[in-house]
């Protein structure tokens, strides 16, 4: 069947409307570029709503602070696997980018001053890992929501042309330049051809791809899923955070700022155990490594419960208003999926997947990389990458809690910035062929019209079972090849797909399907990417390989996915800074 | 006599009935209303019998269970799951909230599912929201200030601040203006609970310098004043906000702030 092609033309689009998709669409309205944002929800649905706890940055609003020493804890949270140009520029830009959104109206809470209220959070640190630093700004527990609802708002008052309910298919890809996208309108039904002379994929994370994720339904990661398609590789995607707090069963978020606020957990035996995995940070050591310590304690036999399969947060010790006041979304969440009062019980928790620190590299303007046949890295010319799709690389083998949120401002920012740099307002689109539209149709007619046995959901459970039990908190060489091998079974399902609603007005079958499609290719990549990494670094942890190995591991994996097959290549971790107003930090031990 | 006639789509039929294939005893019935936009049928109601033995607590778990299970064809908005995006909104058992938190073994007897109502529907539960997102850009939801910045922070007091409690926390799902009948009658131009709820924030906001703009623009008899105080909203909003209490809030500065 051939369908008509609506034909857009602007100077950048941006696929994705969460924090990262509508910073730098304000960015990209403000410097006068024609500008589509394209969405697959309404911009306020998006998942960087349900970020809770903060957003980092050296603002030194309730005690002494550096960027240079938020930069340390960066750099040491990400196990050195981070690239430190790109750090500094993170964690230097940070400030300014959290005023930006005061100016813009996020409803920070407040100090006694009327300064914007900081936490502490994970891993945040004075003086180089000397004591905990109040650095994470908050909105109640509800600060992507209010910055999420703020960035929305700034976009409409620039105008900027959303397109809302468009499923993006595919990157046009010609010669190895992106030309633009095609997507799908859900509420109508027709296809939509944008030519743009920059894409920016800010499409956020694959959370998904998992059995038990924080994530939201629709984080499916469909940038990666399209630069995989368009024959480029992901980056990292053996790194995969665990949320040390996910509610029991629900799997639904409680923010890390409620042991920023004093909360901690106990196992079985009523023992606060972190204080014997880190003697120093305890409850707020970093991710992984609280995700590890929980893990431990249940494998050991020392989890809570009739299973004796979960863990205990217990906030139940702090004083009531600071909960009201400070805590009332997990407060609420608690009680609707856990039917706990927290004032009163600990609520039941299990380390949930949660972020990808993995995804489509970039370098720290958000341009897209790729490596020639010299083994040099090369940039994507048209294609950009922000936010969680994105592999800058800042959180290198394991993120800090509230280095997401600042890392959607800062880099959507510069992403606009470096597109204004690059296009030209209005200027001419080259001409291209109609092979690769036809080629995304052609995909798209064939899912559509799918009529083989097995359903996306059971094709999608298989995949999120696979990855939950082969590629988790630990790996080892056996779970991780019973891995690579089980993960093949939903990839082939792909050809006995059924699909039985044949619309193209809000087919969600359809919509599910192609989801699946972005997700498993990742799975795939995730899984591999986990079994050639021969150490243990961050997130990942390998029993049989339990060190960080600095002389054959300290470098970025590079994945390509063709046909179902994953090829593998490296690219240098940068061992260096940016400026000369920081020095490069050195790998040394990670105690916490 | 006058003789009225129903608009095109309203009346709903018996729609088809799936029998569950599980030995359970828990079993519930799941009445949800279909429309195709494809076909010239009218809507119908469907009744899928749900294993809950099987089943996540909340609605949300029930209509998941449903399309991957049974019936994927059944259409709705989710994401978040956990009551923050505001996708899933709907009325559920007569009432309007979001599927992802409202709980399926609460609900006695039959549960029954309908978009949010007076909206037109793209497809089964899915609703089209343009004209409210429309009304929530005419409210100019954002901050309106020419304080220099000097690149230092703005600063507000924690009691400035805390008169955005309560407002910032919306999520614009719909479920309160959709379950106003003043907004059914005249959502047109009347901007509906959450909407003013949303012009309130950013009036009361101590950081917005555009407060008269703000409250001139809303002072209209049809834009606020056909709020009613029914206090309908209230009762929906599933995040426990008062949009009602807002409204009058926004109607009382309209007397006593003298250049308004």
């Amino acid at each position: 069947m051939s369908y008509d092609v609506i034909n857009h033309e602007y100077d950048v689009v941006v696929v994705g409307a969460g924090g990262s998709g509508l910073r730098a669409a304000v960015g990209l309205s403000e410097a006068g570029l024609k500008t589509a944002c394209v969405s697959k929800v309404f911009p306020t649905r998006s998942h960087t709503a349900a970020a809770q706890g903060g957003i980092s940055a050296a603002l030194g609003n309730m005690c002494e602070d550096d960027w240079r020493w938020h930069m340390y804890d960066t750099v040491k949270g990400a196990d050195w696997l981070g690239d430190q140009d790109a750090i500094e520029f993170l964690c230097k830009e940070a400030p300014q980018a959290v005023i930006e959104l005061e100016k813009y109206g996020v409803p920070f809470s407040r100090t006694e001053e009327g300064k914007i209220y900081q936490r502490p959070f994970g891993g945040m640190t004075k003086n180089y890992g000397n004591g905990v630093v109040q650095r994470t700004c908050a909105a109640a527990d509800r600060t992507g929501h209010a910055i999420l609802h703020t960035l929305y708002g700034q976009a409409l008052k620039r105008d900027t042309e959303f397109f809302i309910e468009y499923f993006a298919l595919d990157l046009i890809m010609e010669n190895g330049k992106c030309q633009g996208i095609i997507a799908w309108n859900l509420q109508d039904g027709t296809i939509h051809r944008f030519r743009s002379k920059m894409v920016i994929l800010a499409t956020g994370g694959y959370g998904r791809a998992y059995f038990s994720a924080t994530s939201a339904h629709t984080c499916t990661g469909d940038g990666g899923g399209m630069v995989l398609r368009a024959g480029l590789p992901l980056q990292d995607m053996e790194f995969v955070q665990f949320h040390p707090t996910g509610i029991y069963g629900a799997g639904c978020l409680i923010t890390e700022g409620s042991r920023g606020e004093g909360g901690f957990l106990v196992n079985s035996e009523g023992e606060r155990f972190m204080e014997r995995y880190a003697p120093s940070a305890k409850d707020l050591a970093s991710r992984d490594v609280v995700s590890r310590s929980m893990t431990v304690e249940i494998n050991e036999g020392r989890g809570v419960g009739k299973n004796k399969d979960h863990i205990f947060l217990h906030l139940n010790h702090l004083d009531s208003k600071i909960l009201k006041e400070r805590l009332p979304g997990i407060s609420e969440s608690a009680k609707v999926f856990a039917g706990v009062d927290v004032t009163k019980e600990p609520i039941p928790v299990l380390p949930t997947v949660h972020y990808n620190m993995g995804g489509i590299p970039t370098n720290y303007f958000g341009e897209v990389l790729s490596k020639d046949a010299n083994g040099s890295d090369t940039i994507v010319d048209g294609l950009m990458a922000v936010g969680e799709a994105a592999c800058v690389s800042v959180h290198g083998a394991n993120r800090l809690g509230s280095n997401s949120l600042i890392d959607l401002v800062v880099f959507g920012k510069a992403a606009a910035v470096r597109a204004a740099e690059k296009v030209k307002p209005n200027s001419k689109h080259e001409d291209i062929s109609d092979a690769e539209t036809q080629k995304c149709l052609d995909r798209f007619d064939k899912m559509r019209n799918a009529d083989g046995d097995t359903p996306t959901s059971v094709l999608r459970d298989k995949m999120q079972r696979t990855m939950q039990s082969k590629c988790a908190v630990f790996r080892t060489d056996k779970t991780l090849r019973e891995g690579l091998n089980e993960i093949q079974e939903p990839w082939q399902g792909l050809n006995n797909i059924s699909i039985k609603d044949r619309s193209l007005i809000f087919n969600t079958d359809l919509v599910e399907a192609l989801e699946f499609d972005n997700l498993i290719r990742q799975s795939q990549v995730t899984v591999a990417s986990a079994e050639n990494r021969k150490e243990s670094r961050g997130a990942h942890s390998r029993e049989d390989f339990k060190e960080r190995d600095d002389n054959n591991w300290m470098k970025h994996t590079l994945a390509w996915h063709e046909d179902g097959k994953v090829k593998l290549n490296y690219r240098d971790v940068h061992n260096y800074t940016l400026t000369n107003d920081v020095q490069y930090f050195p790998p040394k031990a990670r105690v916490y | 006599m006058v003789q009225f006639n129903l608009p095109k789509n309203s009346k709903i039929k018996k729609g088809n009935y799936f029998k569950s294939v599980s030995e359970s005893k828990n079993i519930k019935k799941v009445n949800v209303y279909r429309w195709n936009p494809d076909k010239d049928a009218n809507p119908r109601v469907d009744t899928y019998e749900v294993d809950m033995d099987n089943c996540g607590p909340m609605v949300l778990d029930a209509l998941i269970k449903i399309k991957n299970e049974i019936d994927s064809t059944l259409t709705f908005r989710r994401s978040c799951r956990e009551g923050i995006c505001g996708s899933c909104a709907m009325n559920i058992d007569g009432s309007n909230t979001l599927a992802c938190t409202k709980s399926a073994r609460e609900i006695k007897g039959e549960i029954n599912i309908n978009p949010l109502p007076h909206m037109p529907v793209i497809k089964d539960l899915v609703p089209n929201l343009k004209q409210l997102y429309k009304q929530y850009q005419s409210v100019e939801p954002w901050m309106q200030s020419n304080k220099s910045s000097n690149g230092s922070e703005g600063l507000q007091t924690i009691e400035d601040r805390s008169k955005l409690d309560g407002l910032y926390e919306c999520i614009l799902c719909a479920c309160c203006s959709t379950s106003c009948p003043s907004y059914w009658w005249n959502g047109d131009k009347y901007l509906g609970p959450a909407v003013l709820l949303q012009a309130y924030r950013w009036i009361i906001d101590s950081r917005d310098e555009e407060r008269q703009k703000r409250l001139k623009k809303v002072a209209d008899e049809l834009k606020l004043f056909r709020c009613h105080t029914i206090m309908n909203c209230t009762n929906a909003c599933p995040k426990g906000l008062n949009p009602a209490k807002a409204i009058g809030s926004i109607k009382k500065m309209l007397v006593t702030e003298k250049s308004a």
